[in-house]
C-alpha cells in the first residue's frame, strides 16, 4: 500500500462509478419522491446485506439475528424522535403528559430509566454504533472462544432474534409492543416528514451507503480481509499459523452489526417509524436472501441483490400476493442450487472479463489517468 | 410472588402447571424426535420441519372430516387411522424433499438452512391456498374430551394424557427402532463414518433417504397429537421451529436420551413460570436461560464423546 487510495482497485472504482450514478442521478431523476424513498427503505437493508457479505461470504460466519443489529439501531433513532414527538405541549391531552403515548395508554406514569439518555441527540447517536458492538461482542465472544460456529451460530443467533422480538412485544409499556413506535415527526425540530427531508435524507443515506462500501473495500483489501477468508477456508490452518481466529470472527461480527444498526438508524428516519416485524426471525432471514441473491462474496453484489429483491417483492406483492411466497421460496431454493454465487457470481463470470478488458485497452494509452472510468460515466 | 398463595394452592398450582408442562413436553419431544434424528444423525437443518408437522395436521383435519361426514360409525377410532395416514404423509414428502433438494446440500449444512426456509415459505404458502389462512380445529371424539379429577382442585384433561400415552409409544419405538434395529444400525453407522459405512455394503444414499423420511413422519405424528390441544393455521409450525432447534441443541444435538431431557426442563420451566409471570416474559427468560447455558457449555447436555 504505497498512498492512500491504492486500495480501490480501477474495477472498483468502476462499481463504485456506476452505483454512484444510479443513486444520486438516475433514480432521482427517473422516479418520484414516493418511489425514491421506498429505493432509500430499500437501501437501508443493503447496510445489513453488506454486512452479511463480510460475516458470512468473507468470514464463513451465517448469522440469522441481523434483525437484531438493524433494530437496536433503529429503535435507538426511533426513541430519540419519539421523545422529540412527545413534548408536553404535544401531549397535553394524556394523563402524563411528556410522555410517549404508548406509555400513556400503558398506565406508564413516568419515563422509564432506560429511556433517559435518548433525549440528548449525541448520546441517541453514539448508542447506535456502540450498543449493537456491545451486544455483538458479547454474542460473539462467548460463541468464538469456545469455538463454536457454523449451524450453531446461526440456530442461537436465531433464538436471540425470536427472544428479542418477542420481548419488545411483550413490554408494550416500555417499547410501544407490536405497533413499534410510531409518529416521529422531528428531529432536531426538522420536520421529516416532508419531501424536502425526504430528499434530504435518501441522499444522506445513500452516501453512508457509499462511504460503508468504501470502508468495507479497505477492510477487504487489507490484511484482515485476507485473514477471513483464509479462516474461512481453512480454520485450523489459520489458528496453527499462530492468529487467533476468534478475535478476527469477533471484529467481523460487531462490524457487520454496526453496518446493521446504521442502516436501521437511518430507516427509522427514512420510514417514519420502527417496529419488532424488523427484528424477528422472518426479516433477519430474508436480509441474507438480500445478500446471497446478490452474491455473498460481493459488496456491490449485496447492494443490488437488495434492491433487485426489494423491488420484485413491492411489484409481486401487490399484483399477486398469494405468488409472492412460492416466488420467495423458489428464491431461496435457487440461489442455493443453482447460482452460489448470486449476481455477482454471474457478472464476474459473464462480464467482468470483458469489462476489465475494456479497461485495459483504455490503459494502454500512454499514463492513462486513475480516474478515467468515473470520467467515462 | 409466592406471598399470595397458601401451601396447599402452591401444591395444586405446581401440579396443574406441572400437567400442563407435561403436555406441552409431549408435543415438544415429538417434534424434537423427528428434528433430533434429522439434524442430529444427519446434520441437516431442516427449517421445514414446522412445515411437515402441519401437513400431519392437516391429513388428521382431512381425515376428521371424511370420517366424520361419510362414515360417522367410525369417529370414534379414526385418530389412530389419521396418525398413520399422516406419518406416511410427511414421510413421503420427506422423501421427496430429499431426493430433489437436501441431497445435493449434505456438504454445505448452512445453505441446506436456507433452502429448506424457502421449502417452507413455498409450503405455508401452499396451505394457505388449499386450506385458507384462517386457523382449522378437529373435531375429537368424546371419549378424548373432559378430564379427570384427582382431587378437588387438581383436574387432568384427557386428551392432554392421551397425547402423553402417544409420546412415550413412539418415543419407545424410536428408540428400538434407532438402537435395536437394523436400519438403525445402519443409520448410525453412516452418521459416525460414512465412508467406511459405504465400504461395508450399506446403500448410504438410501439411508440418507429413509432417515430423512423417518424424521418427518415423526413431526406428521407431531402435528397430528398437535390437532387435539390446539388449532392449525398455515403458519403454525414457524411458531415452534426454534423452540424445537434449541430443544435439539440444548440437549446435545446427537443424543436422543438428551433431546427428551431437554425438552422436560425447557416444557417445564416455561409452563411453571407462566402462572406467575405473563406468557411472554416466561418465554423470554426460559429462552434466555438456554441460551445462556449454551453460551456457557455449546456442547448442550448430554454429549457423546467420541474422537474425530
Amino acid at each position: 500500500m504505497t498512498n492512500g487510495k491504492s486500495f480501490l482497485s480501477r474495477q472498483d472504482l468502476l462499481a463504485l462509478a456506476v452505483l454512484a450514478a444510479l443513486l444520486f442521478i438516475v433514480l432521482p431523476v427517473s422516479v418520484d419522491i414516493f418511489r425514491l424513498n421506498l429505493v432509500g427503505k430499500y437501501l437501508t437493508y443493503a447496510f445489513v446485506a453488506i454486512g452479511l457479505v463480510l460475516c458470512w461470504g468473507m468470514g464463513g460466519i451465517l448469522s440469522l439475528g441481523q434483525g437484531v443489529f438493524f433494530g437496536l439501531g433503529g429503535y435507538c433513532m426511533a426513541m430519540f424522535l419519539k421523545l422529540e414527538a412527545s413534548t408536553p405541549e404535544a401531549t397535553k391531552i394524556q394523563s402524563t403528559p411528556g410522555i410517549p403515548d404508548f406509555m400513556d395508554w400503558n398506565q406508564l406514569t413516568e419515563l422509564p430509566w432506560f429511556w433517559e439518555p435518548f433525549k440528548s441527540f449525541g448520546f441517541t447517536l453514539a448508542a447506535i454504533l456502540i450498543l449493537p458492538a456491545i451486544f455483538a461482542f458479547i454474542v460473539g465472544a462467548a460463541m468464538f472462544k469456545r469455538r463454536v460456529g457454523g449451524v450453531y451460530f446461526a440456530i442461537i443467533t436465531q433464538a436471540i432474534a425470536a427472544i428479542l422480538t418477542i420481548l419488545i412485544i411483550g413490554q408494550q409499556g416500555y417499547t410501544g409492543g407490536v405497533n413499534g413506535i410510531t409518529d416521529l415527526r422531528t428531529l432536531m425540530g426538522w420536520d421529516i416528514r416532508t419531501d424536502s427531508a425526504k430528499y434530504v435524507l435518501y441522499f444522506l443515506n445513500g452516501g453512508l451507503l457509499m462511504a460503508v462500501l468504501v470502508l468495507c473495500l479497505f477492510v477487504l483489501k487489507s490484511k484482515l480481509g485476507r485473514l477471513l477468508v483464509a479462516l474461512r477456508d481453512k480454520e485450523d490452518r489459520v489458528r496453527f499459523s499462530g492468529y487467533d481466529v476468534a478475535n478476527f470472527k469477533i471484529f467481523v461480527f460487531c462490524f457487520a452489526a454496526v453496518l446493521s444498526a446504521i442502516g436501521g438508524a437511518m430507516f427509522t428516519l427514512q420510514v417514519g417509524f420502527m417496529s419488532p416485524s424488523f427484528v424477528g426471525i422472518v426479516p433477519s432471514i430474508e436480509m441474507v436472501i438480500y445478500c446471497a441473491v446478490g452474491g455473498r462474496l460481493s459488496i456491490f453484489g449485496a447492494v443490488y441483490g437488495t434492491l433487485l429483491v426489494n423491488w420484485a417483492k413491492t411489484t409481486f406483492s401487490e399484483t399477486f400476493p398469494e405468488l409472492w411466497l412460492f416466488g420467495l421460496g423458489a428464491l431461496f431454493i435457487a440461489v442455493v442450487l443453482v447460482f452460489p454465487n448470486g449476481l455477482a457470481g454471474v457478472y464476474r463470470a459473464q462480464v467482468a472479463p470483458r469489462v476489465k478488458k475494456w479497461l485495459h485497452t483504455r490503459k494502454s494509452g500512454p499514463d492513462a489517468p486513475v480516474q478515467d472510468p468515473q470520467a467515462a460515466e | 410472588m409466592f406471598a399470595d398463595y397458601t401451601w396447599s394452592e402452591l401444591g395444586s398450582i405446581f401440579a396443574m402447571q406441572g400437567f400442563a408442562g407435561l403436555i406441552l413436553f409431549s408435543v415438544f419431544v415429538l417434534m424434537a424426535l423427528g428434528l433430533a434424528i434429522i439434524f442430529g444423525q444427519m446434520g441437516v437443518i431442516n427449517m421445514a420441519h414446522g412445515e411437515f408437522m402441519i401437513l400431519g395436521a392437516y391429513v388428521t383435519y382431512l381425515c376428521s372430516h371424511i370420517v366424520e361426514n361419510y362414515v360417522p360409525s367410525l369417529f370414534g377410532v379414526y385418530f389412530f387411522g389419521a396418525m398413520i395416514l399422516a406419518f406416511f404423509a410427511s414421510a413421503a414428502l420427506g422423501a421427496l424433499v430429499e431426493w430433489a433438494l437436501i441431497r445435493h446440500l449434505y456438504k454445505r449444512p448452512l445453505d441446506t438452512l436456507l433452502a429448506t426456509w424457502g421449502l417452507s415459505l413455498m409450503l405455508q404458502q401452499a396451505y394457505r391456498s388449499i386450506f385458507g389462512a384462517r386457523e382449522v380445529g378437529v373435531t375429537l371424539p368424546d371419549w378424548l374430551l373432559g378430564s379427570v379429577a384427582l382431587t378437588d382442585t387438581i383436574e387432568v384433561p384427557i386428551n392432554g394424557l392421551f397425547v402423553m400415552a402417544l409420546t412415550l409409544v413412539i418415543a419407545v419405538a424410536v428408540y428400538f427402532l434407532m438402537f435395536r434395529s437394523r436400519m438403525g444400525m445402519q443409520t448410525r453407522a453412516v452418521v459416525q463414518n460414512r465412508v467406511m459405512a459405504g465400504a461395508v455394503g450399506i446403500n448410504t444414499e438410501r439411508v440418507d433417504r429413509k432417515t430423512f423420511a423417518l424424521g418427518c413422519g415423526i413431526a406428521g405424528i407431531a402435528g397430528s397429537a398437535f390437532t387435539m390441544i390446539g388449532s392449525t393455521g398455515p403458519t403454525a409450525g414457524q411458531l415452534y421451529i426454534v423452540d424445537t432447534f434449541l430443544i435439539v441443541v440444548f440437549g446435545g444435538a446427537a443424543s436422543l436420551l438428551g433431546t427428551i431431557a431437554s425438552s422436560f426442563a425447557i416444557s417445564q420451566a416455561q409452563s411453571t413460570m407462566e402462572f406467575f409471570l405473563s406468557g411472554s416474559m416466561a418465554k423470554v427468560l426460559t429462552l434466555l436461560t438456554v441460551v445462556g447455558i449454551l453460551m456457557l457449555r455449546p456442547e448442550g447436555l448430554f454429549s457423546l464423546k467420541i474422537r474425530r
